[in-house]
C-alpha cells in the first residue's frame, strides 16, 4: 500500500502505531453503538413501568427475576435490570456529552476567530470576558447555570456550554491570533476576496487540529460534569437516568454491602471517559509539531 | 511597582463590582422567594407585610443598591431558612472546608512535585511510568466516583475508617477543628484524599513537564561541569526554576479545590460551606446562595490579584514590561 495518499490516511497510519489509543477508539465506538442500540441489546427496557417488578428491586448480579432471565449485574432499586439501565444511561450520557462538545464548540471558536480577526476593542472586550470566567473552576459555573436555569435536558446542556465554551473560544483565539499574522492571509486579504471567504476559507480550516484536541477533551468533561452534577441531584429529572443519576440512586444503598447499583454504572462511565481521554491524547500528540519526528 | 500594583487593584474591584451584578442579577431571574418563605396558608396581609419587609416589592435596582450598601458595611442578609445572618452561617461552615481544602491541597503538592520531580527526573523507569498512569487516573476519574470507591472500600468492606461527618473536634479560639484529635482526623482521611487526588494528579504532571524541560537546559549542564552534585541541582536550582507555575497553580488550586469541595462535602457529608450551598440551591435559600457566590467570587480576584503581586515580585520582566 502505498502510504500518505490523503492526510486522513497518513494520520490513521501514525494513529494505528498506538495500539492502546486503536484499542480506546474501539471502546469508545462499542459504546456509542451500545447506546445507539440501547433498545435491541438491553434484555428491558428500564423506561416502560409495565416491566418493573418492585419484587426484583436490589437484586445481586446473577439474580433471575420474575421476567425469566437472568440480572447480570443485578437490579437497581426501582427494579430494573442495571444492565439495560447503563445502557440507556449511556445513551442519554453520551447525548448530553455531545450536545453540549458541539455548542460550545460552535460559540467559542466563534467568538475565538472573531476576536482574533478583528482585532482592537472586540478583541480585548471577548478575551477579557473569557479570561475572567476562566478562572473560575467548571464546576462552579455549572452548579450555578443549573441553580439558575432549572432542570431539563436543555436546562443541562446550557449549563455546561456555559461552563465549557470558554475553553474553546481560548484555543480557538490562539491558534488564529497566530494565523492571523502569517503572510497567506495578508495575502488572501489583500485580494478582492471577502473578509468572509478569507476566515471560513483559510484562517478557520488552519485552526481546526487544536479545536478537534479541545473538543474529544471537553466531550470527556461534559460527559463526567454531567454526572457530577446528577449525582449532586441538580441534572437530569429521575425519568431518564443518566449514568451519573444511577450512580447517585445506588449510594444510600452501598453502605448497606449492596455495591453493585453504583459501582456497575460508574465503571461504564470511567471505562468511556478514560477511552475519550487516551483517544484525545493520541491525536493531541500527532497535532503537535514539536513532537514530529 | 506602585502604579503596577494599583493598576491590578482597580482592575480587581472593577472585576468585583461586575461579578456582584450578574451574580444578584442571575439569583434574581430564578423563582420567587416569597413562596418559600411565606407558608402557602398566610392571609395576603402577612404576605405583603414580608414582601415589604424582604424589600422584595422595590424595583431590581434599587434592591441591588441596598444590597450593596449592606455589603460594604458588612451585611449579607439573613439566610431565609435559618433565620440568622448570612455571614454567621457561611462563618460557622467555613472552618470545616477550610480545613479539609488546607490539607488536601498542600499534601497533594508536597506529594505531587516530589512525585513529579523524579518522573521528570528518571522519565523512563518503571516507576515514572506508574506514577503517570495514576497521574491520568487521577485526571479522568470523576472525583465524586473516587469517593464512593473510597468509601466502600475503606469504610464499608475493611471498617478502617468513618464514611462521614467530622468527629470529635476540638475549640480553638472559640471555633471548632477536627485535626487535632485522632477521630477527627480519621474523619478527615478519606475526604482529603478525595479532593487532593485531582490536585496531585495535576501537580505531578506540572513538575514531571518542569523537569524535563529544565534538565535539558544549559543551566543544569554547567552546575553540572562545577561539578555540583545531583541533589543540589535539583534542590537549588531545579526546585527554584519549576516553582514559578507551581506557586501560580498552587493559589488558582486553592480557590478551585473550595469549589470542588461541593462534591466532597456532599458524598462524606462533610458540614462545611460546599454542603451549605448544595441544600442552599434545593430550597433556593437566596440570600445564602448570592452570600456564597460574591464571596468564592472575591476570594478568586484575590487570589489572582496576590499571584500577579507575588510573579511581579519574583519575575522583573512582569513588573516592567506587559502591563496589561
Amino acid at each position: 500500500m502505498s502510504d500518505a495518499s490523503t492526510p486522513l490516511r497518513r494520520f490513521w497510519t501514525e494513529f494505528r502505531e498506538n495500539t492502546v489509543a486503536v484499542f480506546a477508539l474501539a471502546v469508545v465506538i462499542a459504546m456509542i453503538l451500545l447506546a445507539l442500540f440501547a433498545s435491541v441489546v438491553s434484555p428491558q427496557n428500564p423506561y416502560d413501568l409495565a416491566n418493573l417488578s418492585l419484587m426484583d428491586s436490589r437484586r445481586p448480579p446473577g439474580f433471575v427475576g420474575s421476567g425469566g432471565y437472568t440480572h447480570l449485574l443485578g437490579t437497581d432499586p426501582q427494579g430494573r435490570d442495571l444492565l439495560s439501565a447503563i445502557f440507556y444511561g449511556l445513551r442519554i450520557s453520551i447525548q448530553i456529552g455531545l450536545a453540549a462538545g458541539f455548542v460550545s464548540l460552535t460559540i467559542g471558536t466563534a467568538l475565538g476567530i472573531t476576536a482574533a480577526y478583528l482585532g482592537g476593542r472586540i478583541e480585548a472586550l471577548i478575551m477579557r470576558l473569557v479570561d475572567l470566567q476562566l478562572s473560575f473552576p467548571a464546576i462552579l459555573l455549572a452548579l450555578v447555570m443549573v441553580a439558575l436555569l432549572g432542570q431539563g435536558k436543555a436546562q443541562l446542556v446550557g449549563a455546561l456550554v456555559a461552563a465549557q465554551y470558554a475553553y474553546f473560544a481560548r484555543t480557538a483565539y490562539g491558534a488564529a491570533k497566530a494565523e492571523r499574522g502569517k503572510d497567506y492571509i495578508e495575502a488572501a486579504l489583500a485580494t478582492p476576496l471577502s473578509g468572509r471567504l478569507v476566515v471560513w476559507r483559510h484562517l478557520l480550516p488552519n485552526c481546526t487540529p487544536p479545536l478537534i484536541v479541545v473538543a474529544t477533551v471537553q466531550i470527556a468533561n461534559s460527559i463526567s460534569l454531567e454526572a457530577t452534577l446528577s449525582f449532586l441531584g441538580l441534572g437530569l429529572p429521575v425519568t431518564e437516568p443518566s449514568l451519573g443519576m444511577l450512580i447517585s440512586n445506588g449510594f444510600p444503598y452501598m453502605m448497606s454491602g449492596r455495591y453493585w447499583i453504583s459501582v456497575y454504572p460508574g465503571v461504564a462511565l470511567i471505562i468511556l471517559i478514560v477511552a475519550i481521554n487516551v483517544v484525545g491524547d493520541q491525536v493531541r500528540d500527532q497535532f503537535n509539531p514539536r513532537l514530529r519526528k | 511597582m506602585l502604579g503596577f500594583i494599583i493598576q491590578r487593584f482597580l482592575q480587581a474591584v472593577l472585576v468585583m463590582a461586575a461579578m456582584s451584578v450578574i451574580v444578584f442579577g442571575g439569583i434574581y431571574a430564578i423563582g420567587n422567594p416569597v413562596d418559600i418563605v411565606i407558608p402557602p396558608e398566610a392571609t395576603q396581609e402577612i404576605r405583603e407585610q414580608t414582601i415589604q419587609r424582604l424589600g422584595l416589592d422595590r424595583p431590581l435596582y434599587e434592591q441591588y443598591l441596598i444590597f450593596m450598601g449592606n455589603l460594604l458595611q458588612g451585611d449579607l442578609g439573613r439566610s431565609f431558612v435559618y433565620n440568622i445572618p448570612v455571614l454567621e452561617l457561611i462563618g460557622g461552615r467555613l472552618p470545616a472546608t477550610l480545613e479539609l481544602v488546607l490539607i488536601s491541597v498542600i499534601s497533594a503538592t508536597v506529594l505531587g512535585v516530589s512525585l513529579g520531580i523524579y518522573a521528570g527526573y528518571r522519565p523512563d523507569s518503571w516507576v515514572s511510568k506508574t506514577i503517570m498512569a495514576v497521574s491520568v487516573l487521577g485526571f479522568s476519574v470523576p472525583s465524586f466516583w473516587v469517593g464512593l470507591i473510597l468509601i466502600l472500600f475503606f469504610a464499608v468492606n475493611l471498617g478502617w475508617l468513618p464514611a462521614g461527618g467530622r468527629g470529635n473536634t476540638v475549640e480553638i479560639w472559640g471555633v471548632a477543628w477536627s485535626f487535632p484529635t485522632l477521630d477527627g482526623l480519621s474523619h478527615i482521611v478519606l475526604p482529603a484524599i478525595n479532593l487532593a487526588l485531582f490536585k496531585l494528579a495535576m501537580m505531578i504532571r506540572l513538575a514531571r513537564a518542569g523537569t524535563r524541560e529544565i534538565m535539558l537546559t544549559d543551566t543544569v549542564k554547567f552546575a553540572r561541569a562545577a561539578g555540583l552534585s545531583e541533589g543540589t541541582i535539583l534542590r537549588r536550582h531545579l526546585l527554584k526554576l519549576i516553582s514559578i507555575p507551581i506557586i501560580t497553580v498552587f493559589g488558582l488550586e486553592l480557590g478551585s479545590t473550595l469549589a470542588f469541595a461541593v462534591v466532597t462535602e456532599t458524598i462524606f457529608s462533610w458540614p462545611g460551606v460546599g454542603k451549605l450551598i448544595i441544600d442552599s440551591i434545593a430550597v433556593l435559600d437566596r440570600p445564602v446562595m448570592v452570600a456564597y457566590l460574591i464571596l468564592v467570587a472575591f476570594l478568586f480576584v484575590t487570589i489572582n490579584f496576590v499571584i500577579d503581586l507575588v510573579f511581579a515580585l519574583i519575575d522583573p520582566r512582569v513588573r516592567h514590561g506587559a502591563a496589561t
